[in-house]
């Protein structure tokens, strides 16, 4: 009951706020993504009480093909699902005190969006986790595509198309698997336990890692990320940053590893590779960005590139450490890309050189971007030091030379950042950065409770660990058997 | 049977409302008519007797079963749909409306023939009555020198076509001594197949891949949707093309299945073609109906990895795709037909700005699109899968692999108008649908919503 609740909420609130009208409709979101947080803290302590049987939800939907609405909750999903909710209400509240037509749409899009992302981590059959993920692309590229930039229309055509090529694989992946297995089914259970040869898992590998990996993304599938980031609004930023990618991350762990064991036993070194090479890449390209939002994409991208490399490491540190980092990465780009739009809602500009000596007219914004920028550069103490320590340390377990290489993004991070940081904040004040107004109310909050999180979950990340492992290990043992 | 005497019955009661001057009442009329008629098809589900006239057996001719039970009941369904977008577009030739509307029964009563034929000579009369009303319904705006070269060049090519299929029949009867299906089935597995029955096999193969409009038998479909008045393209693009495909699944897998290693091949790269040639062309289109002409082509790929699956029984595959396929053009010809009255021209850019100037007809529109695509949760996406499932199993692997990239390209054409409505600029000019236009687009919609996510009724039908 619990898991519906937790499932259908968002899309009843979408649809109140598309009906309530265009006035109502920011705080009517909030509120909802409010209570939508509550039942989640609920369902946490349900968890903490009962463990997963609580949340399984089982029922029969189509007769042919075996598809059934079926739901399970395990540590995994259960952080996702804390991510999800826990930065929608940030979202939303990042979009107060902003001019935004059509709001109504607007609101209901993000919950939607919410709505389809709590499926695709709570869906534990093929093809209803398919439908999730598919439904998940719908509110994102109309987001993007009604309050984006300016060439927007090219842009999130090319999002929408080139990751729905990735999706239809991902789908002739899902139909292949439903023929090989003996029961002829989707669910997840029975997808665990078949044996697919060797020789078919080697390309049906292919087929799902290039949905995840276009998603997530992985150099060299990469190339609509930076534009799309760029001209989506901030809204639609943080939601693709914060929780899409991980999407694909999580997905990874879920179906990927533990349905084609061999097939990443055999591509595995390929793609840890790719992996570690996007991380190089995307770090040296961000530190020649100019622009703020640009150069925040491309730190994304090496972020993500590391975690995506832990998780082919195939340990449970790295396993560990992705998803501690998946929470942490969420966390920050959604707290760096709102900094980026106060200071582009503030000056007009994005240009990292053109900015400067915002520090002496917003003190208070100083601190908690930097607090912010301290977390993504992963210092000791900020959320991002656990998840990367641990990542690393997984790739290190895996192969030394990858974990030299991949460790680069620690150095180049804190180049890129703190150079950004000082062109953009410090220095004499410059021509934009006048009459610059420091934080209101609503900016006040949401900045301050990522702050909180970003120190508390560096401090004592204990917690998350505990969730995670046994749905960890247990993946981790079906993968290696 | 009865569900055919009952429309031509209705259809004869349209003609003779024109002498009694009851034009006002007939589109009512039809649709009341056609409910019961649907109720009626429905009844004959649970038994399926044996169709006697005057106490001669005709299960030699046409044969009721399921198949044909749930084709004809898509097919009514179809058809009514149709009927309740007519009478506001033919409002501005009010002289002709039951004309128009006696034709389209008639379309339909064919289409119904198609469904239940059991003899060759069946399946061309019902190919007849259906082609012929078109030619008509293609030509009805007798003074648009376009819509008078649609009819002439359907004619034309499909009476060209039409003596194809005669020609395949005959060769057929040649070589087998029989008319009817399983006589024919039971000389292919006989064993000793002549030359002269594969090269009727083929020749039928082709006449019906023209009806069908696969390529390379397509080119007249553009052209012909493009110049017919909206309705009859819609009426093509959905009544007519579903039919077609139907009576094609009957013959092969009711007749022809003995010879399908030899057919396979050709519907293989067939449908290749049709899927990669139609997506591609419909890229470089401005002009929505020749869009939704090309789309149709390349749905007609998709349609024939069903003929191809026919080992397994793929017609449930058949109906819920054409289903799918049927609900989002209706609901998009719903929105169009209005839009196109009002601008003035019927080219993608007519819908810039709709978005803002009728959201309601914009999201439905968009609905529709995303259907056709076969994006979830619509219905267009589980009849994709279906497809796409039935030929894995059958082995057409780098088929379904062909099929799934000319999908992704599907996507940036309905995209097209997407965009058009959403991000270009709107004109003055309103667009205001009539109460049953926006009946009928809610309405397909909904169902296609409906069996996006509750697709249990179709699945294991037939």
């Amino acid at each position: 009951m619990i898991t519906l609740l937790l499932l259908f909420f968002p899309l009843a609130a979408a649809l109140f706020v598309f009906l309530a009208g265009h006035k109502m409709a920011a705080k009517l979101a909030l509120g909802f993504a409010v209570i939508e947080l509550a039942i989640s803290g609920y369902a946490v302590s349900k968890f903490l009480k009962e463990g997963s049987d609580a949340f399984f939800v089982f029922k029969p939907w189509i007769d042919y093909p075996k598809v059934s609405f079926h739901l399970a909750v395990d540590g995994l999903s259960l952080l996702m699902i804390l991510l999800t909710n826990f930065l929608t209400p940030i979202i939303v509240l990042s979009a107060f005190n902003r001019i935004i037509p059509r709001a109504k749409s607007y609101f209901a899009l993000i919950l939607m969006m919410q709505f389809a992302l709590l499926g695709v981590f709570m869906a534990m059959d093929g093809l209803l986790y398919y439908i999730f993920w598919e439904l998940a692309l719908i509110p994102i590229y109309f987001i993007a595509l009604q309050w984006g930039g300016e060439n927007r229309v090219a842009i999130t055509l090319k999002f929408f198309i080139y990751t729905l090529a990735g999706s239809l694989l991902m789908l002739f992946g899902f139909i292949m698997l439903y023929w090989y297995n003996p029961a002829h089914t989707f669910d997840i259970r029975e997808l665990y336990q078949s044996a697919v040869s060797a020789k078919n898992q080697s390309w049906l590998f292919w087929m799902f890692f290039l949905a995840f990996a276009i998603k997530i993304p992985i150099v060299p599938f990469h190339t609509w990320q930076a534009d799309t980031y760029r001209e989506s609004p901030t809204q639609g930023t943080m939601l693709l940053s914060g929780i899409m990618l991980k999407m694909g991350t999580y997905s990874l762990i879920r179906w990927l590893l533990p349905v084609l064991p061999l097939g990443v036993a055999q591509w595995g070194p390929l793609a840890i590779a790719l992996c570690v090479i996007g991380i190089v890449y995307a770090s040296i390209i961000a530190i020649k960005q100019k622009n703020l939002k640009n150069l925040l994409a491309y730190s994304s991208l090496a972020h993500v590139g590391l975690i995506s490399a832990g998780i082919f490491a195939f340990n449970i540190q790295g396993l560990q450490g992705s998803v501690v980092q998946m929470i942490a990465h969420g966390i920050n780009v959604v707290g760096l890309f709102f900094c980026a739009d106060i200071i582009f809602n503030r000056t007009g500009s994005q240009d990292v050189y053109g900015l400067g000596g915002i520090r002496n007219k917003a003190p208070q914004f100083t601190t908690v971007f930097m607090v912010i920028v301290l977390g993504s550069v992963a210092l000791p103490l900020t959320n991002g030091f656990i998840g990367e320590f641990l990542l690393l340390y997984g790739v290190y377990e895996y192969n030394t030379w990858l974990s030299v290489f991949a460790g680069l993004t620690i150095i180049l991070g804190a180049v890129y950042m703190l150079r950004m940081f000082k062109k953009v904040m410090l220095g004499p004040t410059s021509l934009p950065a006048e009459g610059f107004t420091d934080l209101q109310w609503n900016e006040m909050l949401a900045l301050g409770i990522i702050v909180v999180f970003v120190i508390v979950m560096g401090v004592y990340p204990k917690p998350i660990l505990q969730l995670a492992e046994p749905a960890l290990q247990l993946i981790l043992n079906k993968s290696i058997n | 049977m009865n569900v055919l005497t009952y429309t031509c019955c209705l259809g004869l009661f349209c003609l003779v409302a024109e002498i009694l001057n009851l034009r006002k009442i007939l589109v009512p009329v039809i649709i009341a008519g056609l409910a019961a008629i649907f109720f009626v098809n429905v009844l004959e589900w649970a038994q399926t007797a044996p169709i006697i006239i005057g106490g001669m057996d005709m299960s030699r001719m046409m044969r009721v079963d399921h198949f044909s039970i749930a084709f004809s009941g898509l097919s009514i369904f179809t058809a009514a749909l149709i009927f309740a977008l007519s009478s506001d577009f033919y409002k501005d030739e009010p002289h002709h409306l039951s004309d128009y509307l006696a034709i389209l029964l008639f379309v339909l009563s064919g289409t119904l023939v198609l469904f239940s034929f059991w003899n060759l000579v069946m399946l061309f009369l019902g190919i007849e009555i259906v082609s012929i009303s078109l030619y008509i319904m293609a030509g009805s705006r007798r003074f648009d020198i376009r819509s008078n070269e649609a009819g002439f060049k359907y004619f034309l090519m499909g009476s060209f076509a039409s003596g194809v299929l005669l020609f395949g029949i005959a060769l057929i009867y040649g070589a087998s001594g029989s008319f009817e299906l399983d006589k024919i089935a039971a000389y292919v597995s006989a064993g000793a197949v002549s030359p002269m029955f594969l090269i009727g096999t083929m020749l039928m193969t082709m006449a019906l891949l023209f009806k069908v409009a696969a390529v390379p038998f397509h080119f007249w479909s553009p052209d012909v949707y493009e110049g017919s008045p909206s309705l009859v393209t819609a009426t093509m693009a959905t009544l007519v093309k579903v039919a077609f495909f139907a009576a094609f699944y009957r013959l092969m897998v009711n007749g022809l299945i003995g010879v399908h290693d030899y057919t396979g091949d050709i519907l293989m790269i067939v449908a290749a073609a049709t899927m990669i040639i139609g997506n591609l062309i419909a890229l470089t289109q401005d002009n929505f109906k020749r869009l939704l002409a090309y789309s149709g082509i390349s749905h007609a790929g998709y349609m024939l990895l069903a003929i191809l699956s026919l080992q397994t029984n793929s017609s449930s595959a058949l109906l819920f795709y054409g289903t799918a396929y049927v609900l989002a053009t209706i609901g998009a010809f719903a929105v169009a037909i209005p839009v196109f009255s009002a601008m003035k021209y019927e080219s993608i850019s007519a819908f810039n700005g709709l978005g803002k100037k009728n959201p309601l007809m914009a999201a439905m529109l968009t609905m529709s699109m995303l259907s056709l695509a076969g994006i979830p949760p619509l219905a267009g996406f589980l009849g994709k899968y279906y497809i796409f499932s039935e030929a894995i199993k059958n082995g057409y692997i780098w088929l379904t692999v062909v099929a799934v990239v000319a999908s992704i390209i599907g996507v940036y054409y309905y995209f097209k108008v997407i965009l058009a409505m959403y991000t270009k600029d709107a004109d003055d000019v309103v667009v205001k649908p009539t109460p049953l236009y926006l009946i009928v687009m809610i309405l397909c919609v909904v169902l296609s919503l409906v069996l996006g996510i509750y697709p249990g009724v179709f699945t294991q039908l037939i």
